[in-house]
């Protein structure tokens, strides 16, 4: 399970850095098993409940739970899940009883490969049923992420069977949910990073007939998260205001087109709406007078086979068709329905006004989604379909009309033919791979990350995407590896070039992707073994020449050993010495400068004020006994100070004498 | 701020950089109407739909009418002249005889048609008489050849614009079969030939003319005695001419009012296929939800446009600032600051780009894998020779095995992991359904994704499914109503259509609003055939039993847990504001000495509101009172 432990502390950390900001105020705990230590209440009370840590109480999210899930302690020992359900389980319930129906949630991730102990009395099953009944009446919801990467070696075969019978049964016994990934980047999507309380768009009567109506509610099945929207920054306020909200209003004015002066007031605007040259205003009371107001209804036109209807077709994003779960006959004639559909290959087209009041009507096709879970009912899948005036009507040649030049030959469509079966995604002995429901979103996932790393580091640059998450934007090197004949009788068989007719002008730009590593794939295909060298590369273990300032904020932020930022510091120290010394006339004070800044902040972040404060003392005195005063009267002009008190606890610098270090120094020889 | 409807949909790969590209692919038409004003035209009647007699006049300008307020919404680019020959006076820039060029004020003879333009044409009658006139302009003796004239004059109008960027077209309505019938001997020769050379000339400026004829009641329209030369008709496309041109007309009468985009191209894309192999593919936007059109803001008293002005304000001290370089996030209780050019960077994950990451069996392509309308993606040769013939192999092996390609898709601003949908080319006898070639369908997330059928799983007790024979019983019902032909384009969006038609009105000032159709309501007669009625009661039967009418309130009857409790404490408050004499109380002033909690009593047993101050609520329940 070690090799999976970064990718988990990467989603867990995600799930409480995304709750920063969108749900402050909830609470998580989190609880390690197969460790060395034993730590919970439950062993001090009852004994047993060996090897399970509560590595954090439950509390309300803050960073430092962050970073308490970004290193997870390594364990040394099998792990008991069930073990650690009941210590999570115990934790919920004592903290809030029964309150919080249906908030609580416990998620289990595990590869489920090390054996549970045989319970004090009766079976497993009874324990699991106990289990599950206690989190029936504490209304607490189970997610289990089962990750199954690699083969599993013939002993384990049987554990790994019978845990996946004991984890099968938390579904039918209560309010569970249970997954198997098989890659780190699935495991990444395998939970929900941000809970969203669903929505009924549309309660009511999906009408089949004036005779036959039955009660549905519609939700969103699929809606896009969009990418946050961050507020606009202001830097007009004064920095000692610290209740400054920084925010930056934005005030929109009507004006005349022909009157620059001439202010409309916004009740006084009217919307003009385009008839040929002309524009035609049109009131809103007009308007709502005489537009189309079609009633609140749900209708069934009829049914039509499947194949009438093209999955281009589909037009937004997704509704589901739930019936109404407290009418046991309406999930009835929904299942009905569906199963029916299903087996006869039709689709239902449908006539939708959501609300009253809405100025236009929907049509959209009806799919059938039968559950194969005892405790999921049958639903549909809604999807909005194009109306006459939405499809254009363009033309494009048949592919057949076109020059045999243009068109693959035998022998080239035998390749195709093969390739396309090789890069299999979906291989029936495999999981499939970038599932939607398991593929995070990469650009998602990045932001918040640069958002936790700014927050510590705020001049840190955009860090290069995730290895994990590359697995979503490039093809996966492993796969190509795999399947190199294939593609390799694939470009055998198949010229491409340039057209060298056209002008240089025409071509478009092409830019690289940031964190690209498009030339590296060929190279990691062909020897294998380098990759994880190049992966590695990114540590930094020395200050280059190039990005100083970036090299020595990686070397502080590593965090596999504290010496990284002794050894950061005084490579930095050498560094600013150096650039001093080896400077003419001050051409590179600038630079020297920034390395400082750097430096400054990097000992205030971690704590080490004495080294830049000893640091500074030491570079002054360098420069009055080598004639190198204008640096020290430059660190001056540039507001450099000494790290006072305020800014780092460990100094023993009060404010005032760090403001006055170098300047007091200046003012003398005048 | 209101957002412009076209900018809100306005497609994601929609970018300026593209401008130019739509520039050059974008033509426009220019059409000439000539309209035959002989007296036949007027004298010769044929029944219209109401069963009323029409003149062949009136049928030609209420056809152009009808196209005219279809293109203003369609293509309202496109330019158009109406032009008569035929006519007493004469109204031309070459001042020729019997062609008369009907125009209104600030416009010039070919232009863009405007409300005015329409709101006249259809008041022509009021007026052709005493302006207009109709006379034959052919007549035996006199050199004067109207048609001659009018081909002309039109192509005259028609010089403007190059053929290039322009689509060019005369239209001729008319009934006379035989325009130089009645001349004899060489002149008639000499006429037919200079005629004909005139549109000769004109084909060869790029101007196609076509023939719109109108048959008389008695005898059709004859093609072959003149008009089957001038445009050029032969063998069987003769017969087939005459029944076709009458469709037409019906066609440019009964036109959807639809706005038409021109063929563009949305992106070029480079698509690596495998390792280093790139080709070149265009998108375009095939289908997107169409919007009501741009609206542009007025000012109501002088009905001038206005403009937005935007201007920044810092919320701190008040002061007016230059768009703000930077954004933040608050996180962690600090403000965590981005510049515009980072928040790119993490958005630029790959860039311009289509790269292959592998294929999946069609299965895997659930009906919940969608978030917004298509791109379709075709092959070009034009920049990298040889990426036609890839994505065709690609093309058929897909539709061969029955899968589908995984892809990653980034532009600058937006990224998304897309399934490519190979699409066979679909023919039928009106052209081309569906065009050949790769659908590209965003996929969504895991966070994009919503389990809502989840949600109501946390009981032990099993959901019921249907049984065998409730499944065959709706199996029953879904045959009896069947859509057999049923395509997504058949239905027009109602509200668009009403939109159109309340903009039409307004426009031209016309009283009553058309009457717009409503295709989509379900057919409420053909649910009402008893095979239908059958089948609905059959399953109503087997799945709900003889409880439907009850279950019809079964939703109310399970109330959810805070209505319910809502109710209690209705009902309490009734019994308890029954042990007060509230009247006496009242009249007495002795409310205000309640506590607040009594006085609640006597506003939930009355449904009122019981929030606000102690004295709210004494005034309340008085009101209440009528005291």
């Amino acid at each position: 399970m070690h090799h999976l432990l970064p990718e988990v502390e990467k989603i867990c950390s995600m799930i409480v850095q995304k709750k920063l900001v969108y749900s402050k105020y909830d609470e998580v705990g989190v609880v390690l098993f197969g460790t060395e230590e034993t730590e919970n209440e439950l062993t001090m009370e009852v004994g047993g409940y060996e090897h399970v840590v509560v590595l954090q109480n439950i509390k309300v999210v803050d960073g430092d739970l962050v970073e308490t899930l970004k290193k997870i302690p390594r364990g040394t020992l099998p792990g008991d899940f069930l073990d650690a359900i009941v210590v999570g389980m115990d934790m919920l319930i004592k903290k809030y009883s029964s309150t919080n129906k249906g908030k609580k949630r416990l998620c289990l991730i595990t590869n489920g490969l090390s054996p549970i102990k045989d319970p004090y009395e009766g079976s497993k099953e009874d324990q699991v049923n106990a289990i599950a009944q206690q989190m029936t009446s504490h209304g607490m919801k189970l997610e289990s992420v089962v990750v199954r990467e690699s083969v599993v070696l013939d002993e384990n075969v049987s554990v790994m069977e019978e845990n996946d019978r004991i984890l099968n049964l938390f579904p039918k016994r209560t309010c569970a949910k249970m997954v198997f990934v098989e890659s780190s980047t699935s495991l990444l999507g395998a939970l929900k990073t941000r809970s969203i309380s669903p929505v009924t768009i549309f309660r009511g009567d999906l009408e089949i007939s004036p005779k036959l109506k039955i009660k549905v509610w519609v939700y969103k099945k699929t809606s896009e998260e969009k990418f946050p929207t961050l507020k606009k920054y202001s830097d007009k306020a004064p920095s000692t205001d610290k209740f400054a909200s920084h925010e930056v209003k934005v005030d929109f004015e009507y004006k005349s087109v022909e009157d620059a002066n001439k202010v409309v007031p916004p009740e006084q605007r009217i919307k003009g709406y385009q008839y040929g040259p002309q524009v035609v205003p049109i009131s809103a009371d007009e308007w709502d007078a005489v537009k189309f107001k079609p009633e609140k209804s749900v209708k069934v036109l009829g049914f039509t086979d499947s194949s009438n209807i093209m999955r281009h077709h589909y037009m937004k994003d997704v509704n589901i068709f739930i019936a109404d779960p407290g009418d046991q006959n309406a999930i009835l004639a929904v299942s009905a329905l569906a199963r029916a559909m299903k087996e006869m290959h039709k689709v239902a087209i449908l006539r939708c006004v959501w609300r009253q009041g809405q100025g236009n009507v929907v049509v959209g096709a009806l799919t059938p989604n039968v559950s194969d879970n005892d405790h999921v009912p049958d639903s549909f899948y809604f999807n909005v379909l194009p109306f006459a005036e939405d499809v254009r009507e363009f033309q494009f040649p048949s592919f057949s009309n076109l020059p045999a030049s243009l068109l693959p030959d035998e022998e080239q469509q035998e390749a195709a033919d093969n390739f396309v079966k090789m890069l299999d995604l979906a291989p029936s002995d495999k999981e499939e791979m970038l599932q939607p429901d398991f593929t995070p979103n990469p650009v998602l996932e990045r932001f918040y990350n640069y958002l936790e790393l700014k927050s510590k580091h705020p001049d840190a640059a955009v860090p290069p995407l995730d290895k994990t998450l590359k697995r979503i934007t490039e093809p996966d090197p492993e796969l190509l590896a795999k399947k190199k004949s294939a593609i390799d009788s694939l470009l055998r068989h198949f010229e491409v070039k340039q057209n060298p007719k056209l002008k240089k002008s025409m071509k478009r730009m092409r830019e690289k992707p940031s964190g690209s590593d498009e030339e590296d794939n060929y190279r990691r295909i062909t020897s294998k073994n380098k990759v994880d060298l190049i992966e590695n590369g990114v540590k930094v273990e020395k200050i280059g020449d190039l990005t100083p300032v970036q090299d020595f904020e990686l070397m502080m932020s590593r965090r596999d050993n504290p010496e990284w930022i002794n050894r950061a510091i005084t490579e930095m120290k050498n560094k600013i010495h150096d650039l001093i010394e080896d400077s003419i006339e001050g051409d590179n004070y600038p630079k020297a400068l920034d390395l400082l800044v750097a430096l400054r902040k990097g000992c205030i972040l971690e704590q080490e004020p004495k080294q830049f404060n000893d640091f500074l003392h030491q570079l002054c005195k360098f420069c009055l006994e080598h004639d190198l005063r204008s640096f020290c009267d430059f660190l001056a002009s540039k507001g450099i100070t000494l790290i006072s008190k305020t800014e780092a606890v460990d100094s023993d610098v009060t404010e005032e004498e760090a403001r006055n270090y170098l300047v007091k120094r200046e003012a003398k020889p005048e | 701020m209101e957002l412009d409807p076209d900018d809100v949909f306005r497609d994601d790969e929609d970018d300026p950089e593209n401008e130019a590209l739509r520039q050059r692919a974008s033509s426009k038409e220019l059409v000439v109407y000539l309209v035959d004003a002989s007296p036949k035209m007027f004298s010769t009647n044929c029944p219209s739909e109401d069963q009323k007699d029409e003149s062949h006049f009136r049928i030609a300008i209420s056809c152009i009418l009808e196209s005219l307020k279809t293109q203003i919404i369609n293509r309202s680019y496109d330019e158009v002249a109406v032009c008569f020959f035929n006519t007493r006076e004469k109204k031309n820039l070459q001042d020729l005889n019997s062609v008369f060029v009907f125009n209104v004020a600030d416009r010039e003879f070919l232009d863009r048609p405007t409300a005015k333009f329409i709101k006249e044409l259809s008041r022509l009658e009021e007026f052709f008489v005493k302006e207009i006139g109709s006379q034959h302009g052919i007549v035996s003796g006199s050199r004067e050849n109207s048609l001659y004239n009018a081909l002309w004059v039109a192509q005259a109008l028609l010089r403007k614009g190059s053929a290039k960027t322009a689509d060019k077209r005369i239209l001729i309505f008319t009934d006379e079969d035989d325009p130089f019938g009645n001349i004899k001997g060489g002149a008639k020769a000499d006429m037919t030939r200079t005629t004909l050379q005139r549109v000769k000339d004109a084909q060869d400026l790029g101007i196609s003319i076509e023939l719109l004829p109108l048959s008389q009641l008695d005898r059709e329209f004859n093609v072959s005695l003149f008009y089957a030369d001038l445009i050029g008709l032969q063998g069987e496309d003769l017969a087939q001419f005459v029944p076709a041109a009458g469709e037409r007309m019906e066609d440019m009468k009964y036109q959807l009012r639809k706005r038409m985009f021109k063929k563009r191209i949305v992106r070029k894309l480079t698509f690596s296929v495998a390792n280093g192999v790139s080709i070149e593919v265009h998108t375009y936007a095939f289908i997107r939800p169409t919007v009501l059109g741009s609206i542009t803001w007025l000012d109501s008293v002088t009905n001038q446009p206005i403009k937005i002005e935007r201007s920044f304000i810092c919320a701190d001290t008040g002061a007016l600032m230059q768009e703000p370089p930077k954004h933040f996030q608050t996180y962690k209780n600090q403000n965590v600051k981005f510049s515009v050019e980072e928040l790119s960077e993490i958005k630029r994950v790959s860039t311009g780009q289509l790269r292959l990451l592998g294929f999946k069996p069609l299965s895997c392509l659930k009906d919940y894998h969608n978030l917004r309308p298509s791109t379709f993606i075709f092959p070009s040769d034009e920049e990298v020779i040889g990426s036609t013939r890839i994505f065709i192999a690609l093309h058929r092996s897909m539709i061969r095995l029955n899968r589908f390609a995984v892809a990653f898709y980034g532009t600058s601003s937006h990224s998304q992991l897309v399934a490519l949908v190979a699409q066979e080319e679909i023919i039928d006898s009106g052209g081309q359904v569906e065009p050949p070639g790769m659908h590209m369908i965003c996929l969504p997330y895991s966070d994009d994704i919503r389990h809502a059928e989840e949600l109501h799983s946390g009981t032990n007790a099993a959901i019921p499914r249907a049984n065998e024979d409730q499944i065959k019983k709706a199996a029953a019902l879904i045959k009896r109503i069947d859509l057999k032909d049923f395509s997504v384009y058949q239905f027009a969006n109602p509200g668009l259509q009403r939109h159109y038609a309340i903009l039409q009105a307004l426009a031209l000032e016309e009283d009553d609003l058309p009457e717009i159709k409503d295709e989509t309501v379900p057919d409420e007669e053909g649910l009402a055939r008893p095979g239908v009625v059958k089948a609905i009661e059959e399953f109503k039967l087997s799945v709900y039993g003889d409880k439907y009418d009850e279950s019809d309130n079964a939703g109310h009857k399970k109330v959810s847990e805070a209505s319910k409790k809502r109710k209690a404490l209705a009902d309490g408050a009734v019994q308890k504001s029954a042990q007060y004499n509230w009247d006496a109380l009242a009249d007495s002033g002795k409310l205000k000495d309640l506590t607040v909690v009594e006085l609640k009593f006597y506003l939930s047993a009355h449904d009122l509101p019981v929030s606000g101050k102690k004295e709210d609520l004494v005034k309340r329940i008085l009101t209440h009172m009528g005291k």
